[in-house]
């Protein structure tokens, strides 16, 4: 079995977010990028699955401009087998990247998708579940467990009430929570050995799919800023203060 | 404009984020039609007509549908939604493993995390853990939004029912995946999503025994516990509890932070709460910088303290 993973190229999580001055965006230029943290986990699940003998070969896909072959170097460094790039220099928005990976995987035809249940710069959480649906397959989304058996994986997700178990049938669809996994540190010699692996990239204009936006972001804009507060002495004056302005 | 609401219940009682879903779509239009998709729902259809904002309430139960689960589920709202202008949902857990996969079948996108609606297909959603907020028009013929539901109000049920009860009959078998079994947190404590008062715990609380502080002046206060992400990635306290960018957002009347230093995906979750306090050793801790009120010391000598003196 073939894992795809697919993975984003993001604004660090630690970075600061700067809004752009013309309103139009966030600034992502001088600014430290990095892997989707929920897709890193993903890439090391789809890499544990395979060192335990479930799958032949870990495939890492992303959807970007050139610059993002270092996040995808990430990836094989990681432990990931190849790496494919579709190249664009225009925003996907997630339906549009969710028919981009359905055509990429009808061409390599993967037992298992795993994708980070959301991006942290966009937050939309969609487009795994986009992609089950378009493939018309199930899918486990938040998932914080994985067990694999015959012909399907147990897969347990982290839900409003606690945690729910679903059983899904191969192939699936499965997005990756926080506590699914600790992603492993990249040693030297991995990086090194990740630049021979294939990195093959494919214009977007090839896969002949609908990338057309449908949503135009009109501006962002900085939310409001809370009022900084007092510092209080003790409980006694806490208790006090809440009761003046009667939330207790 | 017609308006379709998917309904988030489990099978016994509507979940409250529909009733906020509900007051967004009041915004949008007064044609509101809700949709339940269960199995043994009857009270839960019962309890929807009872929204006085909703139209019909229509009804699709069945076995096949018990767990509600994205595979039969979002064709079924697929199906059914393609005669709207509107699709909404909650921005809950249930909400967003189901309308993404509708959107694409209708071959639609979906606004996510909707906190305001400028005009008709014109919203305002949070982006990057809250750190950035984007106005975002919408281009198709449907639209759909899964709705924050701390940014709209509750809508209120009433004593008679006024909305219209109507059956589904469309029965769509799931073939691909089935429920194995679930670990829900039992509490007589309010839901997170819905308590006025919120005390939650960090790192600093040290251990999941000590989360029995925050719990006993949660009960003095009628309060629900949370925690960061810290916390529950330590085991201190269930997945269930956790507040944040990838949690639960939550924004209620008193929001009181113990032990947590205040990382963006914290902030995201709590920093619409009317009233922050902020209990912490570490006076440079980010979560002063949100806070109303900030005590800095040990909260195991804070806690005890405001114990004794809420008993007082």
């Amino acid at each position: 079995m073939k894992i795809l993973v697919a993975i984003k190229r993001v604004v660090d999580y630690k970075a600061s977010i700067r809004i752009k001055s013309d309103g139009c965006g966030v600034e992502t230029s001088n600014v430290k990028m990095s892997m989707n943290p929920f897709d890193e986990i993903a890439v090391e699940e789809a890499i544990r699955i395979r060192e335990k003998g479930g799958a032949s070969e870990v495939i890492v896909i992303s959807m970007s401009g050139e610059v993002c072959q270092e996040t995808l170097r990430t990836a094989l460094a990681m432990g990931a087998d190849r790496a494919i790039l579709v190249k664009s220099d225009t925003e996907i928005q997630p339906l549009a990247a969710a028919k981009i990976l359905k055509s990429i995987a009808e061409q390599e035809s993967p037992g298992l998708i795993l994708l980070g249940k959301q991006a942290i710069d966009t937050d939309n959480n969609q487009v795994g579940q986009m992609l089950a649906g378009l493939l018309n397959w199930p899918q486990g989304t938040f998932a914080s467990k994985m067990e694999f058996h015959e012909n399907g994986v147990s897969v347990t997700r982290e839900v409003d009430g606690g945690l729910e178990t679903l059983f899904l049938k191969l192939p699936a669809v499965v997005t990756t929570d926080l506590r699914l996994n600790e992603p492993r540190y990249i040693s030297l010699p991995n990086i090194v050995k990740a630049k021979q692996k294939t990195l093959v990239i494919i214009p977007i204009e090839s896969l002949e799919v609908d990338v057309s936006p449908r949503q135009q972001t009109l501006h962002v804009t900085a939310p409001l800023k809370r009022r900084s507060g007092v510092r209080l002495q003790d409980a006694a004056e806490l208790v006090t203060h809440l009761k003046k302005v009667q939330v207790i | 404009m017609k308006i379709l609401i998917l309904a988030e219940h489990d099978n016994q009682v509507l979940k409250r984020s529909t009733h906020h879903t509900v007051t967004a779509a009041t915004e949008l239009g007064s044609e509101i039609d809700l949709l339940i998709i269960g199995s043994d729902c009857e009270k839960v259809a019962k309890q929807a007509c009872l929204l006085q904002a909703v139209k019909r309430v229509l009804v699709a139960d069945d076995t096949v549908y018990a767990h509600q689960l994205a595979e039969n589920a979002a064709a079924l709202v697929a199906e059914v939604g393609k005669q709207y202008e509107y699709i909404l949902t909650g921005a809950t857990t249930f909400g967003k493993n189901i309308l993404p996969r509708a959107a694409a079948l209708l071959d639609v996108a979906l606004v996510s995390d909707v906190i305001k609606i400028i005009t008709p297909d014109t919203f305002e959603r949070p982006i990057y853990a809250g750190n950035a907020i984007a106005t975002v028009k919408s281009l198709d013929g449907i639209k759909m939004l899964s709705i924050r539901t701390t940014a709209f109000p509750a809508a209120k049920e009433g004593e008679q029912a006024v909305a219209t009860l109507q059956k589904i009959s469309e029965r769509i078998p799931n073939a691909l995946s089935r429920f194995e079994y679930q670990a829900l947190t039992q509490s007589m404590r309010p839901e997170l999503n819905e308590a006025r008062i919120i005390i939650s715990g960090g790192r600093g609380l040290k251990s999941a025994e000590n989360f029995h502080l925050l719990e006993k002046i949660a009960d003095r206060l009628g309060a629900a516990v949370g925690a960061s992400r810290a916390a529950v990635d330590a085991g201190f306290a269930p997945n269930d509890y956790q507040v944040g960018q990838t949690g639960k957002v939550v924004a209620p009347d008193l929001y009181i932070a113990v032990g947590i230093s205040g990382a963006i995906q914290h902030l995201a979750g709590m920093k619409d709460s009317k009233i922050i306090v902020a209990i912490n050793n570490d006076p440079e801790a980010p979560i002063f910088q949100v806070a109303d009120f900030g005590l800095v010391g040990d909260l195991f000598k804070i806690l005890p303290e405001l114990q004794n003196e809420l008993d007082k």
